[in-house]
């Protein structure tokens, strides 16, 4: 009898907590009070290039914790990561914005107390509590960097740089475009029919109805027969314009960088239709195995030398507003080339990646939702 | 005591010592490989919370029903299967000079020679092979430097369905050239000189005598690369291009990537189905009786 009773209120909770995800997240854990001593050991998934000996190295001397990274090549991947082994395989993660809404409301990632962290009352005032990181005032995650989604291209083949992104869909470079092979690539295209087909009325990228989907896989399906290759991680990429296999496509600054450094002839630009781009943020994992560490490590990265450090590396701007003079002492011009001291309308000027939902934002629930993008990619990508 | 108490009950009790011997490993069989298989086939029917990723129970269509709606799923499978046709038709001809010339024209010396060349690839990275081929392959690799050393074009085929039939069947080859080998070796040399004696030449002799008696041995090298290359995801993301995925990699992408388990689980019923009907058929054609 009573454990028939215990059955039935675990399935009411069960039922309460599926309708109100974020309630049930919310009450799940409590965010961490105080920071402890550390545990020794830090497990981080993270983009490549987020977890670079530079700063790694100072962190593990300065607080004892290993860091042991894993790399993953898109923001599924790491949701995936994140929910594999029950939850308690990694403690952070660097997830970016279409990929937190996901970790929150799947109960993957814990709330965080900002009061612990000194460095976030000097990030800019609209990574302070972005709706991708923070639900109902409560934070899940602290802003990073951000930036754009670039057209890379070599040099060789373009003097001066293209203006749009209608280089990518031009049977001029059959065999030699790359774009990434991940579904959020949708909305590239969605944000270049939405300039050049004003008619078709996408205001949103990440906002698609099936009519505009359509519109965007057709364009999209038109772009695979001069598709060389869609890469899956950016040394792909890297591997693709090096060999000379692919003239242009669709990157992050981070593989210009490289390329450039290894003196390749490439160079990225904005063309004029704009451009998507990401906004990460260091989540915890609910079940963190290592929480001081976790602290201790988001912490280390929001300091305004790591911040500098992690934005020159990869080409991308800090949410620390201090970094900016660090910048430029660690690289003169810096600041001012990554955006670190660009007004707000630059900011707001990049579509940041984030979840597609059924809500279109709009008033009407007709739009795909993430698993509709993700049948569609494959269809396209064949 | 107690040994030779089991050794005196075993030998009286043949059906017990049977089944202790045999216990073991029917235990093993039974919980890692058919229970795995029996978890895949039921979970092909569960769904998946979108948003939150959780896995929900129970008994749809939904799953089978995607796959069946958009053709992309069929055409993905064709691929799979058509270039792991492709791979065991090429290594089955470019297995058997290497095998007959292994077993019947060489020394014992040349013998081990060919022998050791054949296994030491083998030996190295799978990982490691593959990367030197996208490298061979790439735009400025080794095929095209060599191709314009002599005069010719340079291909463009690094980052393509041709890559990816040349690298499967630069990998599976050792594993067909052996069982033909093995296969050649069996057939006495008495029935090659009868042949001979009665007139036939050496083409009709490897067409009615050696072929037919080989065939055993050629179908189990089948098995290997047919098989290796219709569950592989690895070499299609290496060096295949646009329109290049394979079954794994949509079982990949789906359980690694998506988070949507029974979907994946639901594709990876059709080449269990098909290595199914192809064994069904190996044993037909002999396969096992060689083994």
């Amino acid at each position: 009898m009573q454990d028939g009773l215990k059955k039935t209120i675990a399935r009411v909770v069960l039922g309460l907590s599926a309708s109100l995800p974020f309630v049930q997240g919310a009450a799940a854990v409590q965010p961490l009070q105080s920071i402890g001593k550390g545990e020794g050991v830090l497990n981080v998934v993270a983009w490549e290039g987020y977890a670079q000996d530079d700063w790694v190295k100072p962190f593990e001397a300065a607080t004892g914790c290993q860091v042991h990274a894993k790399y993953a090549g898109s923001s599924d991947e790491m949701v995936a990561l994140m929910r594999s082994g029950g939850g308690s395989q990694y403690d952070v993660v660097s997830a970016s914005g279409d990929a937190t809404l996901r970790l929150i409301y799947g109960h993957n990632v814990q709330p965080i107390n900002v009061a612990l962290i000194p460095a976030w009352k000097n990030f800019i005032p609209q990574l302070q509590g972005p709706d991708f990181n923070t639900v109902g005032g409560v934070h899940y995650g602290v802003s990073y960097e951000w930036g754009p989604n670039t057209l890379l291209y070599s040099t060789k083949v373009f003097p001066t740089a293209p203006t749009s992104w209608s280089v990518i869909y031009d049977p001029k470079y059959k065999g030699q475009v790359t774009v990434p092979d991940n579904p959020i690539q949708i909305a590239d295209a969605a944000l270049y029919l939405s300039k050049t087909q004003p008619s078709l009325g996408i205001t949103d990228p990440y906002e698609l109805n099936q009519t505009q989907m359509d519109a965007v896989a057709a364009l999209l399906k038109s772009q695979t027969g001069l598709i060389k290759k869609y890469w899956a991680l950016a040394s792909d990429e890297i591997q693709l314009f090096t060999s000379g296999d692919a003239v242009v496509g669709a990157a992050w600054p981070y593989q210009t960088n490289t390329l450039q450094a290894a003196k390749v002839a490439v160079a990225d630009t904005i063309p004029a239709e704009g451009a998507t781009g990401w906004a990460d943020s260091w989540m915890i994992s609910a079940k963190a195995p290592h929480p001081n560490c976790a602290y201790e490590w988001i912490n280390w990265v929001t300091t305004p030398k790591v911040q500098a450090q992690q934005a020159i590396y990869f080409g991308e701007t800090p949410a620390n507003t201090l970094a900016c003079k660090e910048m430029d002492e660690q690289q003169p011009g810096s600041c001012a080339q990554y955006h670190a001291n660009a007004p707000a309308s630059y900011f707001d000027s990049i579509k940041f990646w984030k979840t597609p939902l059924p809500d279109c934002g709009n008033g009407k629930h007709d739009c795909l939702d993430y698993a509709a993008w993700q049948r569609e990619w494959q269809s396209i990508k064949g | 005591m107690m040994q030779r108490f089991l050794s005196a009950f075993g030998w009286r009790h043949e059906g017990a010592a049977n089944a202790a011997l045999l216990g073991l490993p029917a235990i093993w069989f039974a919980c890692l490989y058919l229970a795995a298989i029996g978890a895949l086939l039921i979970t092909s029917f569960w769904t998946v919370d979108s948003l939150s990723g959780d896995l929900i129970p129970g008994f749809s269509f939904t799953n089978f029903q995607q796959l069946l709606a958009d053709p992309i799923y069929t055409k993905i499978g064709l691929r799979t299967i058509g270039i792991a046709a492709a791979v065991t038709i090429t290594d089955i001809v470019l297995a058997w000079p290497v095998a007959f010339a292994m077993v019947r024209l060489a020394g014992p010396r040349l013998r081990a020679a060919l022998m050791a060349m054949v296994m030491v690839p083998l030996w190295s990275s799978y990982l490691a092979r593959v990367y030197a081929w996208r490298l061979i392959l790439a735009h400025d690799g080794l095929l095209n430097w060599g191709l314009a050393e002599i005069g010719l074009p340079g291909l463009h085929i690094g980052y393509s369905n041709w890559a990816m039939w040349i690298v499967f069947s630069y990998l599976w080859l050792p594993f067909m050239i052996l069982p033909v080998a093995a296969a050649v070796e069996r057939i006495p040399p008495s029935l090659l000189e009868a042949s001979a004696d009665l007139g036939e030449h050496g083409l009709a002799t490897f067409r009615r005598v050696i072929l037919p008696m080989a065939l055993p041995g050629m179908v189990a090298g089948a098995i290997f690369t047919f098989s290796l290359t219709l569950g592989d995801y690895v070499t299609p993301m290496l060096v295949g291009g646009e329109g290049s995925d394979f079954i794994g990699n949509v079982v990949y992408s789906n359980v690694g990537v998506t988070n949507n388990i029974p979907f994946a689980a639901a594709y990876a019923v059709l080449p269990l189905g098909v290595m199914g009907v192809f064994l069904l058929v190996a044993r037909r054609m002999g396969a096992f009786d060689a083994l």
